[in-house]
Order: C-alpha cells, then structure tokens, then sequence
C-alpha cells in the first residue's frame, strides 16, 4: 500500500467521479419526468404535439394551458379541497387514535389486550375488502356526497389502526414517573393525557402526520366514489375527470404538475421529517 | 397503587384493611371504566367501517347483490363461479402475479443497491441524492401515472423519442401493445417505489456496526465478501420487513392501472383489484365483487403467512 500512494489516490479519485456521476444520472432519472411535465405544461398545442419532447423548453412559455385548466374544471377548488381535507383528517385521525392508544396502554381494564389485537388485525385486511360494505354504509347513512363520509372511512379504518399501533409502542417508551406524580397530585386521566403524554410525543405526532398526510393527500379510490360534486372534489379525483374531458395533453400535464408540486414543496420543507416517518414506520411495523 | 399494599402490612386493623381493599376495587372498577369510555370513539367506529365491514362483506359475498335491491342469498355460487366459470378470473389472477413477480425482486434489488450507493458517506451532496431518489415515492400514484401515461406515448413520449435518438430504431408501442403493457407498469412502478423502501434499507445499513466490516477488511475480504457475509445477514429483518410490505403493495396495484390502461389493452393488465372494482362499481355485482375480495384477500394472507414461515426457517427473530 505503502508503494504506491500517488496511484491509490489517483484510482479513488476516477472511483469517486464515476461515483458522483453515476449518482447524477440515477437522480435525473427520478426528477426529470416531473422538471418534464412541469416545462411541458408552458408549452404550446403547438409544440407539444409537433416538436420533439426532448427539446424540453417552452419556445415560446404559454399560460394558456392554465388558463384552460381552470376553465374545464374547477381546479382552484381542488387545490383548496385537498389542503383542507389532508390537514383535517389526519389531525382527526391523531386524535383519536393516541387517545385510543393511550387507554390501551396505560388504563388497566378487562379485555384491553384483545381488543388492541383486534386493532392491529385490521391492518392485515386489504382496503378493498371494507370497501363496498362502507360504500353501501354510507349512502345508508345518507352521507353520500359529504366530507363526514371522508372522515369515518378514514379514522376508522386500518390506517388508523396502524397509527393506534404506533402510538401505542411510543407510550410504552415514556416513563411512568411522570403520570404517577401527576395522578398523586390529583390530576385527571384526561388531564394526564393532554398535559403530559401528548406533549412528550412530539415525534410520534409528526410521524403519524406525514404518514397521515401523504395518505390523504394521495388518496383516490374512497374519494372519487363518495363524491361527486365538483365543489367537493379532490386533486386526484379532478385529475381523473379532467382526463375524461380534456382531450390536449399540455393542459393534463398542467393539472399533474399542478398536484405535484404542492406535496414536492411540503416534502422539500420537511424532508428530514418525512424520511424519519417512512423508517418510523418500517420499524414500528416489526 | 403499589405502595399502597405495601403499606397495608399485618400491622393494620382488619376493618381499615377491608375498607382500604374496598377503595382499591372501586379505584380499579374507576380505570376500568376511564379506560373502555376512552376507547368508545374508537371501538364505535370500527365497529362499524371496520369489523362490521368485514362480516357484511363476507355476507355480500354468499349473495347476489346489485346495491339497488336487496342482497338474495346464494351460498357459495360466487365463489364456484370464480373458480369455474369466469374467464377473465385466472387471466386476472395471472397479471396480478405477473406484477407480484416482477415487482417485488426488482424493488428489493434496486432499493437495496440505492441504499448502499446513498449510504456512502461522500460529502453533503449525498443528502440531495437522498432527496432525489425519494422524491418519486411522495408523489400522488394518479398524478404521476399521468406524466407517464405521455412518456409512454409511443410517437410524441419521452422515452420513445429518447430510444430512437440513441439508435433503436423501432422502439416498442409500451402501452397500447399487450406485449408491453405489463413491462410498462412495472417500469413505472420500479421508477416510484424504488426510493421509499430505499430509505428503510439505509436505516437498516446504519445499525451494522462499522468494526464488522474493519474487521473483515483485516482478514483480507473483498467487497463481494463483505456485501454477501455482513451486509446480506445483516440487512435480514430489514428484507424481511420490507418484502411483506413490497408483496403487498405489488398485490394491491390499483391506481396506475385505472389512470394508464384501464386493464388494456385486451386485458393485459388488469389486475384482481381492478377486476374487483370493475364488478363491484362498473357492472354492480357487489356480490361477486366480494367474493373475489375474499379470495385475493386469502390469497394475500397465505403469502404473508408463507414468507413468516421462511423468516422462521432462516432462523429469524
């Protein structure tokens, strides 16, 4: 080793650049069909449909896809709709589902073990299984066409479950000094729970958030059956209809950068959060 | 609570101690109830969208059903009739492995890789890469599958005029030839799912201890050596923890196929989930459409219980 240290170094550095270079390519190959789509909904009918896709700049940039998107359909509302539904359901969702999980951790009671078994049964059950019995559930209950419809499948269903499951193994973890004392001095199970355990879960919370998040944000299936009000509608299930109706491409690939670039701005800001949850979760699934 | 029958030693007189164990029933009756009116909500609701479901479903399943009249009892004609007399059953059964088949050993391989080219400590630029390679995984799959319905486009897409401008000179039709269509979705696939389990294999290589691989590096191993005798056993919770997940989603590919084909060309990718759909919401044959649930649904539980059998056997926690 000692022989040759200039041709060692030498042969790391070309290893390196082949490092860095491979790297780059398998990296443009994961962002270059969004950077497409988004260049591609600036240009022209023209352009679109006569010069090559690898010329990727607007010649000239054009709103005009735009401008037909928010014409066909109400996509300014989606955008809203799809904020307010992925914030909402997953802040439901926690809810319910560290209080669940609190009273299955720290509340002695009959049965409490097998019915955290049943909770976390229901995370085997594939989604399509409960999906024609909730769909006949919630014309029933006359909530065809509602946000409430939304919110049940959604808190109650078995990635809610999975959420009580994490919060559980999360509670384990907190010491029970903390509760003890607060009960001594009076406190109520309530006021254990608000005051002390949800504010020393700060990591769970944002775990289950995201996780929460992308999963409502992303959702299409649920939605696009129970709603059919264009007032209601989310992104994706907009997505859908425009592909129905409009018949220009430039103009869908307006409406997917439009549902793109939302989620890629949140995940940007809070990229260490997301890729924290997504190992949160492949290990609390163990 | 535990101080408390400390406390109540042999000291204490009888009816003090009888009262104390009277407050401590009423205490635990108290918890009792504290804890079942904390779970309420919960139990409630998944009684109904959740555990009822499950029994409804199963009953849909033994009927005919058509959501707009009453469900008619038929036992196990669906079930037969799924097995026996549907054409479109096995062809569907067949695309789905197809999926399962390719999806799951390429994902696992791709990820894993990604993970061990991330893991290297290169400087800061790294962290992007981790960005970028994560990105596609975050994305909505009916958004992104609209993208690549357009690269796929066998005249004006991406990837055709890419292919022709490096030399093929009669790329493939992708996605209105029954020949491509699968290869198509997998690519799509591979492309999105590749960084989300690529992050759960870096966690996984950041819990091997760095001494194991000095050490061998002493004994004089290659990196062959080294990937296949410290990294691969290892890594074996985390593979096994990302399989089950892997299979399942490959199972349950839905969206991508709704938004690019539609189960086309000639039902060349529809899958048992799309044909669920297809019968449940499009011909309203809600009791068939649970049957066939059903069955993917055993299906999905013995290759899960399959692959728990094997962890075992590898010898596994």
């Amino acid at each position: 080793m000692k022989i040759r240290p200039m041709g060692m170094q030498a042969r790391r550095r070309t290893g390196n650049i082949a490092y860095h270079l491979f790297m780059a390519v398998l990296c443009l190959t994961m962002i270059y069909p969004f950077v497409w789509s988004l260049f591609s909904s600036f240009k022209g009918r023209e352009q679109l449909y006569t010069d090559s896709p690898l010329n990727i700049l607007p010649e000239p940039p054009t709103l005009e896809n735009y401008d037909r998107l928010f014409e066909v359909l109400p996509f300014e509302r989606f955008v809203i709709n799809s904020v307010i539904l992925s914030v909402a359901i997953p802040l439901c969702m926690i809810a319910v589902a560290s209080f669940t999980a609190y009273a299955l951790t720290r509340l002695q009671f009959k049965g409490r073990n097998l019915l955290f078994l049943a909770f976390v049964a229901t995370m085997m059950i594939p989604s399509h299984v409960t999906l024609i019995p909730n769909y006949k559930t919630i014309v029933d209950l006359n909530l065809y066409n509602t946000y409430t419809a939304l919110f049940l499948t959604n808190v109650f269903t078995a990635s809610n479950a999975f959420n009580i499951f994490f919060f559980r193994q999360f509670f384990l973890s907190i010491p029970k000094d903390l509760e003890s004392a607060a009960i001594i001095d009076g406190c109520s199970r309530l006021g254990v729970f608000l005051r002390i355990i949800l504010p020393n879960s700060k990591p769970a919370i944002a775990t289950t958030a995201i996780l929460s998040f992308r999963s409502v944000w992303n959702a299409f299936l649920m939605p696009m059956l129970i709603i059919n009000d264009y007032d209601k509608m989310t992104l994706t299930v907009g997505l859908k209809y425009l592909k129905e109706w409009e018949p220009n491409w430039a103009v869908l690939l307006a409406g997917a950068s439009l549902s793109i670039v939302p989620i890629v701005i949140v995940f940007l800001a809070f990229q260490k959060y997301f890729m924290n949850s997504n190992m949160n979760a492949g290990f609390g699934g163990t | 609570m535990q101080c408390a029958c400390g406390k109540g030693g042999k000291n204490m007189p009888k009816q003090e101690a009888r009262q104390h164990r009277k407050g401590r029933m009423t205490l635990k009756r108290r918890e009792a109830a504290t804890g079942w009116l904390f779970v309420s909500p919960a139990l409630i609701g998944f009684s109904i969208f959740t555990f009822g479901a499950i029994l409804r479903s199963f009953y849909f399943s033994l009927t005919d059903y058509s959501l707009l009249t009453e469900p008619e009892f038929l036992g196990l004609d669906n079930y037969i009739r799924a097995f026996t007399n549907d054409e479109y059953f096995y062809k569907y059964f067949g695309n789905t492995f197809y999926f399962v088949v390719t999806l799951v050993p390429i994902v696992l391989m791709c990820s894993l890789l990604l993970a061990i080219l991330i893991n290297r400590k290169a400087g800061r630029i790294t962290k992007a890469y981790r960005v970028a390679l994560f990105l596609p995984s975050i994305t909505s799959t009916v958004a992104v599958s609209m993208v690549w319905l357009w690269i796929f486009n066998p005249d004006l897409g991406l990837l055709n005029n890419f292919l022709t401008a490096i030399g093929f000179q009669t790329p493939p039709m992708w996605l209105s030839d029954p020949q491509w269509s699968k290869p198509a979705l997998v690519i799509m696939r591979v492309w999105q799912m590749c960084g989300y389990y690529m992050i759960m294999f870096l966690t996984g290589l950041q819990t091997i201890p760095e001494t194991l691989y000095e050490a061998a590096e002493v004994d004089g191993a290659s990196p062959v050596q080294k990937f296949f005798r410290i990294t691969v056993p290892m890594l074996a919770n985390t593979t096994f923890v990302v399989a089950i997940l892997l299979v399942i989603e490959a199972f349950n590919m839905f969206e991508s196929i709704f938004i690019m084909t539609s189960g086309g060309p000639l039902g060349s990718t529809s899958t048992i989930m799309y044909y669920i759909y297809e019968q449940g919401f499009t011909n309203y044959n809600m009791g068939y459409a649970s049957a066939l649930a059903w069955i993917f649904f055993a299906l999905i539980m013995v290759v899960t219980l399959i692959q728990y059998r094997f962890r075992n056997e590898q010898g596994g926690e």
